[in-house]
């Protein structure tokens, strides 16, 4: 694995994986007979890594996000975060998430919202404001924690959600599309400022996107996934410099890494039908 | 035309803001004003219509010859009219409201004053308010208890249901004649009524309000590994409080008509229920119908006041814009 050296010769021999998945299966059963959304899916995470899921709908990329985060649970296969079950991993605050939409309550202020997990997970009064302070810093939101989401632009409310994700100071990120909604030059914006707080605040990241300009830029790992049934086609390491300047994309290696997701797509029979 | 008055609106600036303004309300109260005015005259009619036979039979016996005018004339004013007139009406809402006192003495002690048409309402208001509050509370219950049970969940809206298919009046004087023979009686009997009819509202809309959070919003709370006392307040309440209005509306009319129902079968003599029910004794149609009125009245502040805490709420929630 490339990418920074530095932070990257410390971990891979002491740290156990964040995520580990082994032979994952995932059927849901469905009136029109089983889906398989995810088949023999193996994957390794290490602490650190920014690792892009891409690949058309159906592949079991959200799926697969879902399943680390607990929401769903395999049906074969085993998976470990932190080492532990994601259900454990869950009971230990080991995630946020940061759903497609901003998903923020519409009778709750930005701080109020950012609050929310802080008054679930029983933080005192006093902790809540200072990391509220702290979050919205994080994501240049502040002097708007009074407004309410209606208030503020759509890329402002996702911001909104990415600081409520952080506000516990969980280790694992994971992100559904989160600017899948937003238009383009929001999300070069968002896309910038998420490379800096990942820089920043050292987290790992699990990323799901259907954008191959948005995976290679951010990436370290870019994991491709084909649908029926839903399984890993890929795996491409992304050796681009940890700084990168939106101008980046117009680089031949840049074009190099988005040209072989490309053809892992096209691998994976995804147009095909 | 149109276009160039509008244009010299526009360059009257903030006065003819002020103009577009008051049109606006113009426009606004004429429509009202007109269809008022149309039930207003066909209510005479329909008056004159009715008490018509009366006059022509009266003269008939006495001999006399009406002219048109005069049968009119004395069909819009008749002492128990079949249907009295809008001002006959009015004129007897006046004189129990503004021209009763409230409050009399009697017997070297100060009573209500059963002439007094706000004593009445007084009467029946109160046993509406506390069973709309028990009813409320009864509905938020049962909703809660539905969306959180499958048994409850399965079982209660049936119950809920066929209790609303029961005719009121077949129910009240049971309700009021077993509570009497274990010695309650008075408001609290009323207000039970009350609250039978206002808890299926509350009920209906509390279940869909909490349910109405969707599976993005759910699963965020699963994300902090929230509870379900947790998910209920910080999610499924608040988001239910748009509906809990909505049914409330309902909910505190539907307790009114319980508590007006609830004094017919047991000859209550305090109440709007009361005032009808002595009212169709007596062939005392306009004490009927100033009667109706009042409670008309009553029902529409109360859902104006629902309306009020509504928009107070919803305000201060950040749901109004």
């Amino acid at each position: 694995m490339a990418g920074d050296p530095a932070y990257r010769m410390a971990d891979p021999a002491t740290q156990p994986p964040v995520i580990e998945a082994k032979n994952l299966d995932l059927t849901f059963q469905t009136n029109d007979g089983p889906v398989h959304a995810l088949k023999d899916v193996n994957l390794q995470i290490d602490k650190g890594d920014f690792v892009s899921f891409i690949g058309p709908s159906g592949c079991g990329k959200t799926t697969f996000l879902r399943v680390i985060a607990a929401l769903e649970h395999p049906t074969g296969g085993e998976i470990t975060v932190n080492g532990m079950t994601p259900d454990e991993a869950r009971q230990n605050r080991a995630y946020g998430y940061v759903f497609q939409a901003a998903g923020l309550y519409p009778w709750r202020t930005i701080e109020k919202n950012v609050k929310l997990p802080l008054e679930i997970m029983g933080f005192s009064r006093a902790e809540q404001e200072e990391r509220v302070r702290n979050v919205l810093q994080l994501v240049d939101l502040e002097g708007f924690g009074k407004k309410y989401p209606w208030q503020l632009s759509g890329g402002m409310q996702q911001r909104a959600s990415i600081a409520r994700a952080l506000a516990f100071d969980a280790d694992l990120l994971l992100m559904d599309e989160p600017f899948g909604a937003l238009d383009e030059i929001v999300r070069d914006h968002l896309n910038e400022q998420l490379l800096k707080l990942w820089a920043r605040t050292e987290k790992t990241i699990g990323f799901v996107t259907h954008s191959i300009p948005e995976a290679v830029y951010l990436s370290t790992r870019i994991v491709v996934m084909s649908p029926r049934p839903g399984r890993i086609t890929d795996v491409i390491e992304n050796d681009l410099p940890k700084e990168r300047p939106l101008d980046i994309r117009d680089t031949p290696e840049f074009l190099e890494i988005a040209h072989r997701v490309r053809e892992g797509l096209r691998a994976g029979h995804a147009y095909d039908d | 035309m149109t276009d160039m008055s509008r244009t010299g609106v526009m360059r009257a600036g903030l006065g003819g803001g002020l103009t577009r303004g008051m049109a606006g309300t113009v426009h606004h109260v004429m429509p009202i004003l007109a269809v008022l005015g149309v039930i207003v005259a066909l209510w005479y009619a329909a008056s004159v219509g009715m008490n018509r036979a009366w006059t022509l039979d009266q003269a008939e016996r006495a001999g006399e010859e009406l002219s048109a005018g005069e049968v009119i004339a004395d069909a819009m004013n008749q002492e128990r009219p079949v249907l009295p007139t809008p001002h006959q009406v009015f004129a007897e809402l006046w004189e129990t409201t503004a021209g009763e006192p409230v409050m009399r003495e009697r017997r070297g002690e100060l009573r209500g004053n059963p002439r007094s048409l706000f004593f009445h309402a007084y009467q029946t208001l109160a046993p509406t308010l506390l069973g709309f509050l028990f009813g409320t509370t009864l509905g938020i219950l049962l909703a809660i208890g539905i969306v959180h049970n499958r048994a409850m969940d399965m079982s209660v809206m049936p119950w809920a249901i066929a209790s609303q298919t029961i005719p009121i009046l077949a129910i009240a004087p049971m309700v009021i004649v077993v509570l009497n023979s274990i010695g309650i009686e008075g408001l609290l009997p009323k207000s039970l009524i009350s609250a039978y009819l206002s808890f299926f509202p509350v009920v209906v809309g509390m279940v869909k309000g909490l349910r109405s959070p969707g599976a993005m919003d759910m699963d965020l709370l699963k994300t902090y590994s929230a509870g379900t006392l947790a998910t209920l307040l910080k999610l499924r309440l608040p988001a239910s409080v748009p509906y809990l209005f909505t049914s409330l509306k309902v909910a505190i009319a539907a307790a009114l008509v319980g508590a007006i129902v609830a004094e017919l079968p047991t000859g209550a003599r305090f109440g709007l229920g009361a005032r009808l029910l002595t009212g169709s004794y007596y062939g005392q149609t306009i004490q009927i119908w100033s009667a109706l009125f009042m409670a008309a009245i009553c029902a529409a502040a109360l859902v104006a006041l629902i309306g009020l805490a509504e928009r107070v709420t919803l305000k201060r929630m950040g749901l109004a814009r």
